[in-house]
């Protein structure tokens, strides 16, 4: 009697533990792509953009602008895969070197990828779902 | 006890070694003894076109110490980051006549002087310190070796050329002293370490 009572009480107790150590999904999945965006991010990115998104002179352009990569959102996952070519102004500076694509990236990567980009350098922009990366890429120019 | 622990705490000066390939040579002396020396790997007289299509050569790096490497200027793979580090050393000695840097390009048909300037400025160098060159391919690849870098044109490789992310530290007279793995941040300090005790050798 006692040991199903007390059974029944840690039941409980692990209950409002579960409950309350829980964070809401939408929390979890945005961890999730930040931690799997900083791997691609190492291995693809790093080398050209700084490891803190710094980048380097203005041989290679910082990534830390968050009105540049909100205004260019839909065109991010476009320039990931397909590179960029020509001038940009990011905050005055101009940066012309041409940007190399990484066809061999999956949507799913550059979702990882945009939302560690634009959660952890220092920005903070809603997540990038796949679906919306999938978009974006069919409307590459 | 006290002398043993006294003996321990002075220790020489560290010398940086010479690297490469070394000889040892029979000579004869003014009276008749025979000795030993040796014959260090020495970076032969070079010539090059740099950023500013000037020609530069050994004579142009002998009064310090340099650094060399290889690279080309549309590299996507080493070279950001193993400029990047150089760059830290570069700006570590800003004004500091005693280290210069050399940047050889295996890029012979697309790293024109004006390809190199434009990289150069954007890069962040901003005096005659940072020399980067271009040359024919046989001078330039055939210079690696003497610097004991691997270069090689390479389809497969990304940018079309393949090469190590060695810096290389030079001294007054052309012997290597050191050979650093450029994308590597530990052996970057190690470069900052050693080139301080190589111009110590020059105080």
């Amino acid at each position: 009697m006692r040991l199903r009572t007390g059974l029944v009480l840690f039941g409980i107790a692990i209950c409002y533990w579960a409950l309350w150590a829980c964070q809401d999904p939408h929390s979890i999945r945005r961890a999730q792509y930040i931690g799997n965006g900083k791997k691609v991010y190492s291995t693809h990115c790093q080398n050209c953009h700084g490891a803190s998104g710094e980048g380097l002179g203005t041989l290679y352009p910082p990534l830390t602008d968050l009105s540049y990569l909100e205004e260019n959102r839909e065109q991010l996952a476009c320039w990931v895969k397909h590179g960029l070519s020509g001038e940009i102004n990011i905050n005055g500076v101009a940066y012309d070197t041409p940007m190399p694509g990484t066809p061999q990236l999956t949507a799913t990567d550059i979702a990882y990828v945009l939302t560690y980009v634009t959660n952890s350098l220092g920005n903070a922009m809603p997540l990038f779902t796949i679906e919306e990366v999938r978009a974006s890429l069919e409307n590459c120019e | 006890m006290a002398f043993g622990m006294a003996a321990c705490t002075s220790s020489p000066e560290r010398k940086l070694p010479i690297l490469g390939h070394r000889e040892p040579v029979t000579k004869t002396t003014i009276d008749g003894q025979t000795v030993v020396d040796t014959i260090y790997q020495q970076i032969p007289d070079f010539e090059f076109l740099n950023q500013d299509s000037a020609l530069v050569s050994n004579t142009d790096f002998e009064t310090g110490v340099y650094i060399a490497n290889f690279f080309f200027t549309h590299c996507p793979s080493i070279c950001p980051t193993m400029q990047r580090n150089l760059l830290k050393v570069y700006q570590q000695y800003a004004n500091d006549d005693r280290v210069k840097f050399l940047s050889h390009s295996i890029d012979f048909k697309y790293d024109k002087p004006s390809v190199l300037k434009a990289y150069a400025d954007k890069l962040g160098v901003t005096d005659h310190r940072w020399q980067f060159v271009t040359g024919s391919k046989e001078a330039i690849y055939g210079i690696s070796d003497h610097y004991m870098v691997y270069t090689k044109e390479d389809d497969t490789a990304p940018g079309g050329y393949d090469h190590s992310g060695y810096f290389i530290l030079v001294d007054k007279d052309r012997h290597i002293r050191g050979a650093y793995d450029g994308t590597n941040d530990q052996q970057v300090e190690l470069l900052f370490e050693e080139l301080a005790i190589l111009l110590k050798e020059y105080e």
